[in-house]
């Protein structure tokens, strides 16, 4: 697992840096200092890093062999990653409706790109979250249990990581 | 990721894995959630030439406390941090190279 998040560091840098190159690039349409919305953008990081907690007590939970509340903090987690989502979902389309298309610019591009590469990697873990709480619920879980809610947790909180880096990098420090 | 499990007479189990209780990843919460407002009070407040380290500061800090503890790596096997950090460093130092060569850092 540290393996492959060390390898996805790779994929992330290579997305980041890439943005950073093109953001000042905006030959048509919206600049990000015209289009971000950071009171809505604060409120989504937060409750990602509040995912986070909750993710650590479910681990917590399934060292303890307490596994029906682990499976309680899996569910929450999964539930502030979807609101995560929802919210994401939600800035695309006010973005797209002011102008801001795939294609618009290299600035549009990279920022798509990147952010939804993010929102892909949350998605993902929602359904591996739901997955692992599901195997839990049947009692179907081969091998350690509180290990298997370990690795998924290891693979939440390395979301959670890029998230802080893409909110300081793209969303406060303007181009 | 060893498991050390003590169980109490009234049979509540308390975890002892990696030495951390509840409240301490709330604590921690907490301070992660502090650090998150003061990184949006800079948007709104004119923190002059302090504006960009402390925001890079922060993010450090903030990044470094998530994996150290809610990942536990402070508490793992040395080998994992090196997996870890030798695939960031990498990538901080290739991309850090190839933004030089497009010249990002020359104002």
């Amino acid at each position: 697992m540290w393996l492959f998040l060390g390898s996805e560091c790779l994929l992330f840098g290579g997305l980041i840096s890439t943005y950073m190159l093109y953001r000042g690039r905006v030959q048509d349409g919206p600049h990000p200092a015209q289009i971000f919305d950071i009171p809505f953008t604060s409120v989504s990081s937060f409750v990602l890093l509040m995912s986070s907690l909750t993710m650590v007590l479910a681990v917590t939970a399934a060292q303890r062999k307490d596994f029906n509340r682990a499976n309680l903090w899996l569910i929450v987690t999964a539930t502030l990653g979807a609101t995560f989502v929802g919210g994401q979902v939600y800035e695309f389309t006010a973005f797209y409706r002011e102008g801001l298309g795939f294609t618009t610019s290299l600035f549009s591009s990279s920022f798509y790109t990147l952010t939804g590469f993010h929102g892909i990697h949350v998605s993902v873990g929602v359904i591996l979250l739901l997955s692992t709480a599901g195997i839990l619920k049947k009692n179907k879980a081969t091998g350690d249990k509180a290990e298997s809610v370990e690795l998924i947790g290891l693979y939440w909180h390395f979301v959670d990581v890029v998230w802080i880096i893409i909110f300081t990098l793209i969303y406060l420090i303007p181009a | 990721m060893s498991t050390a499990t003590e169980t109490h007479e009234d049979g509540h189990e308390d975890s002892h894995e990696h030495g951390m209780s509840d409240m301490q990843y709330i604590k921690i919460a907490l301070i992660l959630a502090a650090i998150t407002a003061l990184e949006v009070a800079t948007y709104y407040v004119d923190f002059g030439v302090l504006f960009m380290p402390s925001l890079i500061i922060m993010m450090v800090v903030k990044f470094v406390v998530v994996v150290s503890y809610f990942m536990h790596l402070k508490f793992d096997n040395k080998m994992f941090s090196f997996l870890f950090y030798t695939g960031l460093g990498l990538a901080l130092f290739v991309y850090v190279t190839a933004l030089a060569t497009f010249k990002f850092f020359i104002a």
